[in-house]
């Protein structure tokens, strides 16, 4: 199934939709993918889809853990949601690397065929689930961060990747709606739940800041209308968390140390131990469908 | 071209996958739920444009291959899908008439997409979401237990006049 031709003339029926007036994010209209899917630039273009997939594909297996432990039945149900949408986009984004990289691997193969230094998620994402304040911090944290990505990227040139961006802007409206809801109830409730949302927010804010880290990958998108630079949206981001960390009567941690290494292949221990259990089935019985 | 002389029309083909239910809410097709976003019939063959409600879908591989059994049962020329992303689907696609096949069922059809809101600025003002009626008994205001259902398209919440909990649609 192709993803990739989106029509460039409007052939939707009567009473749909059409695609919404935006300002693209290159001046260079007309300007096709195909043309820079060359060199440097096509490297850089499947580097940025991985990265963008890899977070969601490794947050959808941690979420997808609490599947049967959750608190109570409507939060096992809310996470195990929560996966669904992410481990969905992170396979139509690796789809659509799969497609651009040409080297006839498909998004399954990208994603249970790769070992961790190849995979290109922030660390945030892999550390382990911990309590249930330290998942729905570490939700709120990303998620307040790829809303705004996400409607940057709705701007894309790249079409498959400005529509795969509208789709997850909608799921992740609500990921940030859900994470933000439970950071105020957690720090604005009862002395333990606000003990540990605070433990949590202590414990996970120096990875979070590798959510904004840019580089040469980032510049090249950026100068090629393929993406924002995730470097401009830090102030924003922050100020996002802030409020929401302020009316949880919780208290934004110092900055000291900052997680880096997850873009470029770097990892903690916990990432190897998470692709075992999520890889296993695919290696052991190659090729196997259902 | 008279390779596809008497196939199916375009025409033919929306009769016939209005036929074709979604296989997580049965009383709604393809068609009602607006996934289905064109049918093309040309000299290359049949082509279906489809839109999934939500990237992780997990009935969207399903509903492909219930619609290409369904073309392909119809006699259509060489059908093929075809998936496009952009417009991203909206629970306004769904037609009136399914809407009152949803509330028949049990299910609280969406209401209007919302504009766009910041849901941080939403929660810091406790900015009220959209009521939903009761399917069952119609009461005007019900509680929201959970913003996430059964399936990825709908939401659980209860009627505090004939203590009724029940699913509703999501709008988006």
């Amino acid at each position: 199934m192709g993803y990739g031709s989106i029509p460039d003339e409007p052939e939707f029926g009567a009473g749909s939709d059409a695609p919404a007036q935006v300002t693209p994010l290159s001046d260079a209209r007309g300007h096709r993918v195909a043309s820079i899917t060359s060199g440097i630039a096509a490297n850089a273009h499947v580097e940025y889809l991985l990265r963008l997939a890899d977070d969601r594909l490794i947050l959808g297996q941690r979420l997808s853990e609490w599947c049967g432990h959750a608190p109570i039945l409507e939060e096992d149900i809310a996470l195990a949601n929560i996966a669904l949408d992410l481990i969905g986009e992170s396979s139509l984004l690796l789809e659509h690397a799969a497609a651009l990289e040409g080297a006839g691997r498909s998004n399954d193969a990208l994603a249970f065929l790769r070992d961790e230094t190849a995979f290109r998620n922030v660390q945030l994402v892999e550390l382990p689930n911990g309590d249930f304040a330290v998942t729905i911090v570490r939700l709120f944290l990303y998620s307040a961060l790829q809303l705004p990505l996400l409607e940057a990227l709705e701007r894309s040139i790249d079409a498959t990747l400005a529509g795969i961006a509208a789709k997850a802007r909608k799921e992740c409206t609500y990921h940030l709606r859900h994470g933000a809801d439970w950071v105020l109830k957690l720090g604005d409730g009862t002395a333990e739940s606000r003990a540990r949302a605070q433990a949590a927010l202590d414990y996970l804010w120096p990875y979070a800041h590798e959510l904004t880290w840019g580089d040469a990958v980032d510049d090249a998108m950026t100068s090629e209308g393929i993406a924002i630079d995730v470097r401009t949206l830090n102030a924003a981001w922050r100020a996002n968390v802030e409020r929401i960390v302020q009316a949880a009567t919780l208290t934004m941690p110092a900055d000291g140390w900052k997680a880096t290494g997850g873009r470029i292949g770097r990892h903690t221990e916990h990432l190897g131990h998470l692709l075992a259990e999520m890889q296993v089935l695919p290696r052991s019985h190659p090729g196997a469908t259902w | 071209m008279v390779a596809f002389a008497g196939a199916p029309t375009a025409e033919a083909l929306w009769d016939v996958l209005a036929t074709v239910l979604d296989p997580e809410v049965p009383v709604l097709s393809v068609v009602d739920l607006g996934i289905v976003r064109n049918i093309r019939v040309d000299a290359t063959g049949t082509e279906v444009t489809v839109t999934p409600t939500y990237s992780g879908c997990p009935a969207i591989q399903v509903i492909e291959r219930d619609i290409q059994s369904a073309l392909e049962r119809a006699g259509a020329f060489a059908p093929r899908i075809r998936t496009v992303f952009a417009p991203a689907w909206t629970s306004d696609w769904i037609n009136p008439a399914a809407r009152e096949k949803l509330r028949a069922y049990g299910i609280a059809p969406p209401g209007p997409r919302a504009a766009t809101a910041d849901p941080l600025v939403q929660l810091l003002k406790r900015t009220p979401l959209a009521d939903v009626p009761c399917p069952y008994c119609g009461a005007a205001h019900t509680e929201l237990r959970s913003a996430f259902g059964p399936t990825a398209c709908k939401s659980i919440r209860y009627c505090p006049s004939c203590l009724q909990p029940f699913e509703a649609f999501k709008s988006i």
